[in-house]
């Protein structure tokens, strides 16, 4: 239903959002990686002045189990102001939930009570399949076009993965977004530079090498993604590749400048085939063509293979695995989760070419297996993996599942979930707040969080 | 006076269509911002305005042919009947169609945007009473082609006049002065006012 004014939670431009209020609810997907029972959408409570801080505060549960809820995002968002195709007076209200395993969609009515959302559509994938031929559903965004998603696979689980519209006030599938893909085959992440009219993508694999955890052969052959691809946002036509080259693997989250008139953004490489590293990459507009550079690389720890799941013992180090990171709305702090080692960094990227760490924490991680003040049993496992960063910079929120297939080739006895929240310092630094730390309840594993109102991943913006 | 008020509703349409948001001031606005020029914002109130005067032009001519043609009572309720069917359609689905040209344009898509937009909201048809009444007016009851040419050409002058002013002043004034924060709260539903008018549109027509 339209509205007389704008979604209070829209804003024209990532400074003022910036500004906007403190989130009091976060909202996590999460999953059972024995897909026995339903996965769900938990609410949790992040309002330190609440008696329910740092507690699940509300659930709802998918109708069908085996979903593997993965990334999620907004019906609307800030991108409604965009001169060139505005509709503001729509409500930031529901949440669009895919099943990456299933391919199902779920809409999730988050109004009246945003601590009890409800289902309130379910599209099939067969009509996802049937109108854009798609499976394998990944990430979401709101943009000009209606809601955008991204699926990593064709309707019989083979590549081309790709994008498809939904129609952002019925739902409705609309059909596959792609007019020209050129050469473009593997899907991961998508996003894009509103300013510069620029969609990007990135690479993972096929579903019959990931939904049974990463196949070794196909790692070590560097036959995963290792490519960004370009193209016309509006003419929806691929305009350029560009290749990571052999030795990397797993290209993965997108990550551009909030500010459409800056023609940047980060991206994460999970591992380098020569040395386990993990990279940061920055991809950026030389004249007329898109570039990239590596500007972060974080390197393997040594380690004793005794500590080491069957997967690394053989190369007697911890890969930190950037799993994900993120950009704070001022485009000056980047997030990066090293899933491996157990540590989340905060880069100062305000010169994107020239990144500098300015804090550093470690907890979980393969071998450290680092603890939280407020964690019941010493010993955490998972590391730092999807990361979300409030809209005026000050909180960080992250969880420690990457994927039910694979949490057990890197952390063989499985993992206990858990969701924590660093305090960002005026000027860098990072720390716990020790008094937030969620012990996921049995049974599911956290995934992406997104934070009430909109946050860091959620929302562009068309203006300066 | 009877020809009074047709000229004073084509210049409070042209106001009407020049304070959207949608039909061209934030994109001029938005441009400036991007390239950083006021420069660039005065450019691309130009392109904007022509888009926009394109589509009533297109509409005002298809509309004096029929309207030359037929006879004037059934001309009216066709026309009328068109007019709601757009409000009807726009109320629906309007919400359906988003005009595939981004941030990076030049002049002539900041042209194509502004007609596609214009004639998609049915910004023409807004204005067929009053050129109606004007043609009727200046000849008795029956359309001629000598006159409402003429008239027509006269009706599209002082409303596009009239949008390109209020687009600059408004372009101008959020630009230099009130920064885009104000379209948080002061940015009500034109589209559905606008569906509002063009319906009231359609029902003035019919019963006139």
């Amino acid at each position: 239903m339209a509205t007389w004014r704008p979604d209070p939670s829209f804003y024209p431009s990532p400074r003022m959002a910036a500004k906007a209020p403190k989130e009091t609810l976060a909202y996590v997907a999460a999953f059972d990686p024995e897909r026995a029972r339903p996965d769900a959408i938990a609410v949790v409570d992040v309002d330190p002045t609440s008696p329910r801080y740092s507690q699940i505060v509300g659930q709802v549960d998918m109708p069908n189990v085996g979903d593997e809820l993965h990334h999620f995002g907004w019906n609307a968002c800030s991108s409604c102001f965009c001169p060139n195709a505005p509709h503001p007076h729509v409500e930031r209200r529901y949440l669009i939930v895919p099943g990456l395993r299933s391919s199902r969609l779920h809409i999730i009515d988050t109004k009246p009570d945003p601590r009890n959302p409800k289902i309130v559509r379910v599209i099939e994938p067969e009509e996802v399949a049937e109108r854009a031929n798609y499976s394998r559903l990944h990430t979401t965004h709101c943009g000009p076009e209606g809601i955008y998603v991204n699926a990593l696979a064709d309707r019989d689980g083979n590549a081309p993965g790709g994008i498809f519209l939904l129609d952002h006030q019925s739902f409705d599938v609309l059909g596959q977004w792609e007019m020209d893909r050129g050469p473009q085959k593997l899907a991961y992440d998508f996003w894009w530079h509103l300013g510069h009219d620029t969609m990007i993508t990135s690479e993972w694999g096929t579903p019959d090498t990931f939904e049974n955890g990463l196949v070794p052969e196909v790692l070590l052959g560097s036959k995963y993604g290792r490519r960004l691809h370009f193209w016309d946002l509006h003419k929806r036509k691929h305009l350029q590749e560009i290749d990571f080259g052999e030795e990397h693997q797993l290209v993965f989250e997108l990550r551009p400048a909030h500010d459409p008139t800056k023609a940047y953004g980060f991206v994460g490489c999970v591992i380098s085939l020569k040395d386990l590293s993990a990279s940061i990459w920055t991809w950026y507009r030389d004249k007329d063509r898109w570039a990239v550079k590596k500007v972060i690389e974080i390197p393997a720890e040594p380690a004793d293979p005794d500590l080491l799941p069957p997967v690394l013992k053989g190369f007697s180090a911890v890969a930190p695995l950037v799993t994900d990171i993120d950009l704070s709305m001022d485009d000056r702090f980047l997030y990066v989760s090293c899933w491996g080692t157990g540590d989340m960094i905060q880069y100062d990227v305000s010169d994107p070419f020239s990144p500098k760490e300015t804090g550093r924490v470690r907890i979980g991680g393969i071998v450290s297996r680092a603890t939280h003040a407020k964690a019941p049993n010493g010993a955490l496992n998972g590391g730092p993996q999807m990361v979300e960063i409030s809209r005026d910079g000050k909180r960080v929120y992250f969880t420690n599942s990457l994927y039910g297939a694979i949490d057990p080739q890197f952390y063989p006895e499985g993992i206990d979930g858990w969701m924590v929240k660093l305090d960002v310092a005026d000027g860098g630094g990072i720390a716990f707040d020790e008094n937030f730390f969620v012990d996921w309840p049995k049974g599911h594993r956290p995934h992406q969080v997104r934070l009430e109102g909109g946050d860091c991943s959620s929302d562009s913006y068309c203006y300066p | 006076m009877t020809t009074f008020w047709p000229w004073l509703s084509l210049v409070g349409l042209g106001a009407f269509h020049g304070v959207n948001p949608a039909m061209g001031w934030l994109f001029a606005v938005a441009l400036g911002l991007h390239r950083q020029s006021r420069r660039a914002v005065w450019l691309s109130l130009i392109p904007i305005a022509i888009g926009h005067a394109i589509s009533i032009a297109t509409v005002l001519a298809v509309f004096v042919a029929f309207g030359t043609a037929l006879d004037p009572n059934s001309f009216r309720v066709a026309a009328a009947m068109l007019i709601l069917g757009v409000a009807g359609y726009s109320a629906l689905y309007g919400r359906r169609h988003r005009v595939r040209i981004g941030m990076q344009t030049g002049m002539a898509g900041l042209a194509l945007w502004s007609f596609l937009m214009a004639t998609s909201h049915g910004a023409g048809l807004m204005l067929v009473p009053a050129v109606l009444s004007l043609c009727l007016a200046d000849r008795g009851g029956e359309l001629a082609i000598a006159s409402s040419l003429p008239l027509s050409l006269a009706a599209l002058a002082v409303h596009s006049g009239v949008m390109l002013a209020v687009i600059a002043a408004v372009a101008l004034a959020v630009f230099e002065w009130l920064g885009l924060a104000a379209l948080r709260s002061a940015w009500i539903n034109f589209d559905r006012i606008w569906t509002l008018a063009l319906g009231a549109t359609g029902i003035a027509l019919l019963v006139q």
